[in-house]
């Protein structure tokens, strides 16, 4: 049961953050670990500051 | 990891399915059939449920199926170049709030209230029909389309699939069609803010909150995107409950007293430095709280519409299917279907569509879900405000949604005139309704806004009640459309300032620099203009701009609607499925034959703009004067706005017409070849990549 709401309560963060256009940071260190160990691991908040750029430079993801 | 490969159907499923069929066909009997006696709006919401339902079993199943024939064991784009960022596997249901919050907007609400003068049952019966068989078909199949091409735009599909001209073409139509949604969405916040010191006050206070919060995000707890949105809320519902003060004050009501040219002028001047700003200062900070609210405000309709249960007292049809309605001019057809365009169905959900959304699913077999489902999830929003509105008064209902030129600008004329339409009301309950929502009036605030808030504040009134709560209900439902609005119009200034470059760089190059400030201020400038012309001539509009511009939006978002079905058309003929190009097929059909029909009556005939234009310009050359004109001058100036929408209209028309000539073009040749012809990305297994995925 508690890992139940655990998940359901980490599933409903990952979903608050999609939505602000800023996907998981764990999911990209990982990613970046595995895949391009020669890359420096970004911190969060360096992180979070080029996702929230990156959201308003495209086409725009909202509705009328 | 799900897989849907024939798994045949139990006889309990069996007895389910055949038992929600029968509950929804009776409550659809019940809402379609009881006349004379009013009915509770649970029928409705309950017939809608199981509508969906057995549109997305049985439906969205069958298109997925047959027509795009998801295959589950087909890599997704985010599985087979993951980059952690945008390229991302990720829980089917996290897509599915993320795509869902990304498509719900104001348009859902606006549209079902406009169209509530028809009475509810046309605008239910067209957004169960069009959701299920056109804007779930559309979302969907431009959904899997795009996931067959490593989530490319529409744009792009549309230059792949029809050429490089159709691309230009349907770019150039989009941007014209934001330029006109940024209008229309800042010219509801106008009409609810109109001579509102409370509600000025209110979303003003937004801008020094959103400061904050920027400068907390970024300074003080970088990233901290739950905690700075509680201290946002906690800080926006103090500023709602500063604003009685604000509004009984003597002193502070005038400074936040303005008259519709006035909130324009302001907007039109917000929407140009907002945008030339940081986004982290002020745009990222209240997007963040205008999404948290839109969803939290949503699910509070829903159980105050469940708890409240409340009686529909609108008319199931009412008088105004002959086109002489108050609140929008034309028959029920096409009328009905460009002023309910997003909530049955929304050409602009194609761009979103194919946007994010298609890099983060991890599995075909999820698509359906997220295209299909989400869609019918904003159907329910639109149900939901066609409730709001038609559980109201339907006399204090045509009060907040007539022009003043129609009902007058005293609640004892406007009363009467309402009166006289069928739908007997006393001054009483107009001056009763102002003062329960705190406002010196209720008249003519057109824009669906304020009425889905009086609709909003009575239901939410009936749950939790309190003195004076009504009030704040009131103003909250208010603020929340408002906030979203406004970053709507900062985020699409920005994306129509990036398109206006795009074009720009065509012909000289060093325009097309996003880093270079002429530029940038310069096609902010042109931007601004160009929805700020639309904006400040509803503003001064004689029927009170609602009426003349959501039209216009209407056709539009049904002209892109049309081209994305066509786009789904063209590539089912492409893969030599041409047995099911009915799927998408007619719903484009229809939605062209709508945005003609309703263009060509706009262009020409009793209710266009070149009437109007005309009856304006005739009374000027007699000398004469025209409300709300009180010149010359203005006579001359709403006489050229006429003429522009009108111009802009056979535009739209124009562009439906090249586009179908376009598809036709493609699909004749698709036909005649006897091999696939799509461009879709080559089959890899799922098993080759799901190792190397994060």
């Amino acid at each position: 049961m508690k890992r139940w709401l655990r998940t359901a309560w980490s599933r409903a963060v990952q979903t608050a953050r999609l939505c602000c256009g800023v996907p998981d940071y764990d999911v990209y260190v990982r990613h970046l670990r595995a895949h391009h160990p020669d890359r420096p691991v970004p911190s969060y908040a360096a992180f979070f500051r080029e996702r929230q750029e990156a959201r308003y430079r495209g086409t725009g993801g909202r509705c009328c | 990891m799900h897989t849907q490969a024939s798994v045949p159907t139990s006889p309990a499923s069996k007895i389910l399915w055949a038992a929600i069929a029968l509950v929804g066909a009776f409550c659809l009997g019940v809402v379609a059939l009881r006349r004379g006696e009013p009915i509770n709006a649970i029928w409705l919401v309950a017939a809608a449920i199981a509508v969906f339902v057995i549109g997305y079993r049985f439906y969205g199943r069958f298109v997925e199926r047959h027509v795009l024939q998801l295959d589950p064991s087909r890599a997704t784009p985010a599985m087979r170049h993951p980059d952690g960022l945008d390229y991302v596997p990720t829980d089917k249901w996290v897509v599915f709030g993320h795509h869902f919050a990304a498509i719900a907007g104001a348009g859902p609400l606006v549209g079902p209230v406009l169209a509530a003068q028809m009475g509810y049952l046309p605008g239910t019966l067209w957004i169960l029909i069009g959701v299920v068989f056109a804007g779930a078909v559309q979302d969907f199949m431009i959904l899997a389309l795009s996931l067959r091409r490593d989530g490319r735009s529409l744009g792009h599909m549309l230059r792949e699939e029809l050429g490089p001209l159709p691309g230009v073409v349907a770019m150039f139509g989009v941007l014209v069609l934001m330029m006109i949604v940024l209008a229309v969405l800042a010219l509801v916040v106008v009409k609810a803010l109109t001579h509102s010191p409370w509600g000025t006050f209110t979303v003003a206070a937004t801008i020094p909150i959103a400061l904050l919060m920027g400068v907390y995000l970024r300074w003080l707890r970088p990233g901290r995107i739950l905690e700075v949105s509680i201290i946002g809320l906690v800080l926006l519902l103090g500023s709602i409950w500063l604003g009685r003060f604000v509004a009984e004050s003597a002193t502070l009501a005038p400074l936040f007293d303005f008259d519709a040219k006035a909130l324009a002028w302001l907007l039109i001047a917000y929407g140009f430095c907002a945008s030339v700003l940081p986004v982290w200062l002020l745009l990222a900070p209240r997007d963040y709280l205008s999404t948290f609210l839109k969803i939290g405000t949503i699910a509070l309709l829903a159980l105050a519409i469940f708890l409240a249960a409340p009686v529909l007292q609108m008319a199931a049809v009412t008088r105004f299917i002959d086109g002489t309605g108050p609140v929008f001019q034309g028959n029920l057809f096409p009328f009905l279907f460009i002023t309910i365009a997003c909530g049955a169905v929304s050409g602009w959900h194609s761009i979103i569509a194919s946007g994010t959304t298609p890099k983060l699913l991890a599995n075909e077999g999820e698509a359906r879900l997220v295209g299909y489902g989400g869609m019918l999830m904003e159907a329910f929003v639109a149900i939901m405000a066609l409730v709001a509105a038609a559980s109201l008064h339907p006399g204090v209902y045509f009060a907040m949604n007539s022009p003043a030129a129609l009902i007058g600008t005293t609640a004892e004329h406007a009363a009467q005139t309402i009166s006289q339409w069928g739908f007997v009301v006393t001054p009483d309950q107009l001056t009763q309704t102002a003062r329960d929502i705190g406002e010196a009036s209720v008249l003519s605030r057109a824009g669906g806004a304020p009425t889905l808030a009086v609709g909003m504040a009575r239901l939410l009134h009936e749950i939790l009640p309190g003195g004076g709560m009504m009030a704040f209900w009131y103003h909250y439902a208010i603020l929340f459309e408002a906030l979203f609005i406004l970053t709507t119009v900062d985020a699409g200034t920005r994306v129509g300032r990036f398109m206006i470059q795009e074009i720009a760089g065509l012909i000289h190059k060093p325009l097309q620099q996003t880093e270079s400030w002429t530029g940038n201020l310069l096609a902010t400038a042109i931007c601004v203009g160009l929805w700020g012309y639309f904006l400040y001539q509803g503003a001064v509009d004689p029927l009170g701009g609602i009426n003349t511009l959501w039209p216009l939006f209407g056709i539009a978002n049904q002209m892109l609607a049309a081209i994305a079905l066509l786009l789904a058309t063209v590539v089912v003929v492409k893969l030599k499925r041409e047995r099911f190009v009915w799927v998408p097929g007619i719903p484009a059909l229809w939605l062209i034959v709508c945005t003609l029909a309703a263009g060509y009556e706009k262009l020409a005939g009793p209710i266009s703009f070149t009437a109007a234009a005309r009856k304006y310009a005739a009374a000027a050359a007699d000398g004469r004067l025209l409300a709300p004109a009180r010149n010359v001058e203005e006579m001359q100036r709403i006489v050229t706005n006429n003429y522009v929408d009108a111009a802009l209209t056979g535009l739209f028309m124009v562009l439906v017409l090249a586009m179908v000539a376009f598809a036709l073009r493609t699909i004749v040749r698709a036909w005649r070849i006897n091999h696939p012809t799509a461009n879709e990305e080559p089959y890899v297994p799922l098993d080759a990549v799901a190792q190397s995925a994060p």
